[in-house]
């Protein structure tokens, strides 16, 4: 387990200050003006030996998302953009740093935006959040008031400025180029890559999206050594790492956690247990609704980092559990992730903006058992059609946890046709 | 997508719109915030500050009130506008009521507070009710997830529901109080109930600091 000496959130549940104070005792804004003096190649440098991978759900290594912006600024200027659009079905964890530990974000964003040449930072936050936007807007206030943003933050020289930006109710703009588009005053339509938003973001100008716990851990990792967060975990899964424990367990929460602690520890140690204990396991969602479930078998041994969730076609994504015990109508669970995928479907593409209802109607269907047994390898293969045909992961995101039900739950789903099938029409 | 309503019939006709004098200055600082020739930036901004200036709903002329304020064609204000679900199309009662139904909310009891709404309200979901007091809409996930199920009421998220847990919470806005946000239950935040099993050892982590 992690000492508590190796957690950067330290004030992950707002025991205490929330503001300049507290956070300048938990070690934040420690020295800033010297780590920005050490040079934007140091830091990405050692954020790069450093091995965080993204923690927004993809994964990808931050220190190399930062190298991709322009060595020297142009005519236009850099932009850093974080992304605070938390929607991801099952998780929940930025949302308490923005509300108990902002100054790590704002601190990462000055950081990050010297790193890559920025005087600006926009953080775009979902609509709901209404709250923990007022929490972040106070705490930018007093970084300003206290020098520490500004014309000459931190007394560096460097002039950063950063930004709230409210968003207001879309999952789609948790999509990086679709969060651009919102944050220019459009709907929220991802946009085609290439451009990459490092050659062409936000107003045309080269930009980086960060999800808020990667900028977030930046400046510890800084101020403690690469090596020392490349430490914690597994080679290629390494740091610390914010879970969400949500579903059947006994103590729902949030913990700050080692990369590639076992699932089963994670949650027996920190959530209570399975509600009715381990062997009343069904299944469990391991990374937010867009990564397919697991069932109680691989459960039992499975490790929380992104190569050893990928090994069994699943995902880290944002590391949010959602458990589901024995009682769980499973094939209903999955439906209304797919109702959620309908509804958010943003319209653009036509497999995406299609596929979505069917999938989600078929799938209704399944609950009841009122399908063909051969509708499930269609549905399986109108999944395949849509992910990966879209412009945005939406659509991916959509089909996998289908797949998943599939994969490991087929033998319910034709139960539960069988069943239908035996009843006779009057019983209906 | 949000429900289009391009040219609705069941919604009160409005037909002048600006902003008080003190909306007018909240929406000047959001448009500062963005670059000379970015304003549309602050579309949704505008919009939000509108919806609140307007009993918490968005008639047309709004719309293209910040259309003329932030320079933008108003079809490309009406896009946001019918993009996004906060903003609402038509009016609705004092206490907006979204409850989450998303699966980490509904493996929790997301129906029994649906059911404790529509009980407590007396009207199905999107009517407003008869003292014109609520309106219940069903949600998609709001990021809180364990501490499901919630409802966020207007700007502030109650967590950790069950029906008569609910009901109580709609008891209290019906009698004007200003009931406790946050968990409904012995809890706080999002650490496990009966304290976090994180955090111990640093001062503050796990409990409030003792006051010096």
């Amino acid at each position: 387990m992690l000492r508590d000496e190796d957690r950067i959130f330290r004030n992950l549940y707002g025991f205490d200050d929330w503001g300049l104070d507290g956070a300048r005792r938990r070690g934040s804004w420690d020295g800033t003006a010297a780590l920005l003096a050490k040079g934007r190649d140091w830091i990405i440098d050692e954020m790069k030996k450093s091995g965080l991978r993204g923690r927004g759900g993809a994964g990808f290594p931050t220190g190399l998302k930062w190298s991709f912006m322009p060595k020297e600024v142009g005519e236009r200027p850099h932009y850093l953009v974080v992304n605070a659009d938390e929607s991801e079905p099952g998780t929940c964890k930025d949302r308490d740093i923005l509300r108990h530990e902002p100054h790590t974000l704002i601190e990462g964003c000055l950081i990050a935006g010297f790193a890559m040449n920025a005087h600006a930072a926009y953080i775009y936050v979902r609509g709901e959040f209404h709250d923990e936007a007022v929490a972040l807007r106070n705490a930018i206030r007093q970084a300003y008031d206290a020098g520490l943003l500004g014309e000459n933050a931190c007394g560096s020289g460097w002039k950063m400025d950063v930004y709230v930006h409210r968003g207001a109710g879309a999952y789609i703009c948790g999509e990086e180029t679709a969060l651009l588009e919102s944050l220019e005053g459009k709907k929220g339509m991802p946009r085609l890559k290439p451009p990459f938003p490092a050659g062409a973001g936000l107003y045309g100008c080269p930009t980086t999206v960060n999800n808020v716990e990667s900028i977030a851990v930046a400046p510890t990792i800084l101020r403690r050594g690469a090596a020392w967060f490349a430490g914690i975990g597994r080679p290629n899964n390494v740091g610390t790492k914010v879970f969400c424990i949500s579903g059947h367990v006994n103590k729902p929460c949030n913990v700050e956690e080692e990369m590639g602690i076992p699932l089963r520890e994670l949650i027996e140690k920190h959530a209570g247990g399975v509600r009715g204990g381990w062997d009343n396991l069904l299944a469990v969602i391991p990374g937010g609704a867009s990564v397919p479930l697991l069932p109680k078998s691989i459960c039992d041994t499975i490790l929380m980092d992104f190569d050893s969730l990928r090994a069994v076609t699943s995902g880290l994504g944002t590391a949010a559990v959602i458990v589901m015990d024995k009682s769980t109508d499973v094939v209903k669970a999955i439906a209304r992730l797919s109702q959620f995928y309908k509804h958010e479907s943003c319209g653009q593409c036509t497999p995406c903006r299609e596929g979505t209802g069917w999938m989600w109607r078929v799938m209704e269907r399944l609950v009841r058992g009122d399908a063909d047994p051969s509708e499930i390898d269609a549905l399986d293969n109108v999944s395949r059609q849509i992910e990966g045909h879209t412009i945005c992961a939406l659509g991916d995101a959509a089909a996998w946890p289908v797949q998943g039900l599939i994969r490991h739950f087929r033998p319910e789903l034709e139960r539960r046709i069988a069943e239908r099938r035996g009843r006779p029409m009057a019983a209906e | 997508m949000a429900m289009i309503t391009a040219d609705p019939t069941d919604v009160p006709v409005v037909v002048d719109f600006q902003f008080t004098p003190e909306y007018l200055a909240l929406a000047r600082e959001q448009i500062a915030q963005y670059p000379a020739g970015r304003q549309a930036s602050a579309v949704i901004a505008c919009l939000d500050l509108a919806q609140r200036q307007h009993d918490g709903w968005l008639p047309r002329a709004a719309m293209d009130y910040v259309a003329g304020l932030l320079d933008m064609a108003p079809i490309r204000v009406y896009e946001v506008a019918t993009f996004y679900t906060m903003f609402q199309l038509k009016p609705r009662g004092k206490h907006l009521l979204q409850v989450c139904t998303t699966t980490p909310c509904w493996l929790r009891g997301s129906d029994a507070v649906m059911k404790a709404c529509r009980e407590a309200t007396g009207v199905a979901p999107g009517q407003v009710s008869a003292d014109g007091l609520f309106t219940t809409v069903e949600v998609e996930c709001m990021g809180a997830c364990v501490n499901a199920p919630m409802i966020q009421i207007n700007d502030t998220y109650f967590e950790d529901l069950d029906e008569a847990s609910t009901k109580r919470l709609i008891a209290a806005l019906k009698r004007g109080e200003t009931p406790k946000p946050g968990p409904q239950v012995d809890r706080h935040t999002s650490a496990p109930e009966g304290g976090p099993t994180t955090l111990t050892t640093i001062p503050g982590g796990a409990a409030p600091l003792a006051k010096s």
